[in-house]
């Protein structure tokens, strides 16, 4: 089967990108400059990302949608206002993570935005778990594309005005060429930034005016050190099908209120776990020399038993040392632990520490 | 002037009497990407021709290096280890890999010159 291309697969070629083929689509890696480049450009200025080929899911409906939505994930939906997003999980009843997800209470029901791999089989579960009762349109005519790093939001005003009044992990309408389009004051790099929604007809436009503006196009590759440095999950490296947010360490986006009530989706071996507690946690953790453990790196313990292992491992580029990501043995997940990573037969000494590698710098908002 | 020869895992090997200095082509540094780690042969250690003599990794992946050639490595760049960076700045010259002793110089024959690798890089896009 033929790789999908995004709508700005033209703009791409245009400034040079290598292209590689991720879940179905041809999607742009990196630009001549390089990941590097790219990755510090983001932190320094802000770069423009095209996301298009992740999953957007409308789910019409009002009250009883609200209801039933919660049914399914651990979000207390019926205390969050229009128009904010949430940051969730969809799970089997085992609490074992289909996809992870954002969430946003919009005029007409929900919005929600899929990882491109899981989107279509997202979109079966819920409507299975959902009875059929909504209408769901999974979206094959809008684009999606962030704007990331410091200078997001005073470049985004100038083409946008009032973009810049979103608080973090809100959004809102805008108008762009005459089309209504959906903002969000989110995104996955540990930057202040924005992901906009707009049609395909007219997101090319819209990237040519940023790029005029001083935002640079950077490529899956420095989106990839850019959310490993923050410190967040890779659906299918960092967390799967085989592990639970208690695990993952994600028990921050889990609803206090919907882990008394319960009645979602998994709140048992949540409950279950958060109580006992789970055999192996999610941790960062940093080689003391510059050494590069991979995803499948074997984590050993000072007697040489294997405790665990990397998901997802590169050269953070702000931080300039290596990190990584990797589940361990829950005993040995306490901070400052000891641990030893075997790459090409040799063992080197790593630490287990603090999360994110590279500290945030989101807008304060209403959460 | 000295020689230079290639080879088809990308290295470039410059030969000066008995010595032979060996990198990665410039081609091999553009595929790669930005490269963030090497790890080089000790110092006297023996390398057998087509063998494992060290890795590089870029932000993306890690590839390992091989001697296209057999003998001793007398110097390795610690400059390269220090700033990986380099190799991506200047992989034909000053970011060199590591000198070996040359064990048989009938083994530089197989190797290519300058223009026979262009071709061989521009039709493998590997």
């Amino acid at each position: 089967m033929e790789n999908i291309k995004t709508a700005l697969y033209n703009l791409h070629q245009k400034h040079g990108a290598k292209f590689a083929p991720f879940a179905g689509y041809q999607m742009p890696i990196q630009y001549p400059e390089g990941i590097i480049d790219e990755h510090k450009y983001t932190r320094s200025n802000a770069g423009l990302f095209d996301v298009s080929h992740m999953g957007q899911l409308l789910i019409k409906g009002e009250n009883e949608l609200t209801e039933d939505l919660e049914k399914i994930f651990p979000l207390d939906l019926k205390s969050i206002s229009l128009n904010q997003s949430k940051y969730s999980f969809l799970m089997n009843e085992e609490a074992c993570i289909y996809d992870d997800l954002i969430i946003t209470k919009v005029k007409d029901g929900y919005n929600i935005i899929l990882n491109a791999a899981c989107k279509n089989q997202d979109y079966e579960i819920i409507k299975k778990l959902l009875d059929d009762k909504y209408e769901m349109i999974l979206s094959s005519s809008l684009s999606l594309i962030a704007i990331q790093g410091p200078k997001a939001v005073t470049i985004l005003k100038e083409i946008i005005k009032g973009s810049e009044n979103l608080n973090f992990m809100n959004g809102d309408w805008f108008k762009y060429l005459n089309e209504n389009i959906y903002i969000t004051r989110s995104g996955y790099t540990g930057e202040d930034g924005f992901e906009i929604s707009i049609s395909n007809n007219n997101v090319e436009e819209l990237a040519e005016n940023l790029l005029l503006n001083g935002v640079k196009l950077i490529g899956l590759g420095a989106r990839d050190t850019l959310r490993l440095e923050a410190g967040l999950c890779l659906y299918g490296h960092d967390i799967d099908i085989e592990t639970t947010p208690i695990e993952a360490n994600l028990k921050w986006a889990i609803s206090k209120k919907r882990l008394t009530t319960g009645g979602f989706m998994g709140f048992e071996k949540i409950n279950s776990q958060i109580k006992s507690g789970t055999r192996k946690l999610r941790v960062g953790v940093i080689p003391k020399d510059r050494i590069i453990a991979r995803e499948k790196t074997k984590i050993y313990n000072n007697d040489n038993e294997i405790i665990g292992e990397i998901t997802s491992g590169t050269f953070g580029p702000s931080v300039q040392k290596p990190i990584t990501l990797g589940y361990v043995d829950s005993k040995f997940s306490k901070l400052e632990t000891e641990v030893f990573l075997e790459v090409r037969g040799k063992k080197y000494p790593a630490k287990i520490c603090k999360l994110p590698f590279y500290k945030k710098s989101y807008v304060k908002g209403a959460n | 002037m000295s020689d230079v020869k290639f080879s088809k895992e990308h290295e470039w090997l410059k030969i000066d009497g008995d010595v032979a200095t060996i990198g990665i082509t410039k081609h091999a540094a553009e595929m790669l990407g930005d490269i963030v780690f090497v790890e080089l042969p000790d110092l006297g250690s023996n390398v057998e021709k087509d063998s494992n003599a060290g890795v590089v990794e870029s932000t993306k992946a890690a590839s390992d290096v091989y001697t296209p050639i057999s003998g001793e490595v007398v110097e390795n760049n610690q400059t390269i280890v220090d700033d990986p960076g380099k190799i991506n700045i200047d992989p034909e010259n000053d970011a060199w890999f590591f000198k070996l002793k040359i064990k048989d110089k009938s083994e530089l024959e197989t190797l290519m010159n300058k223009e026979e690798y262009n071709k061989f890089a521009t039709e493998s896009g590997t």
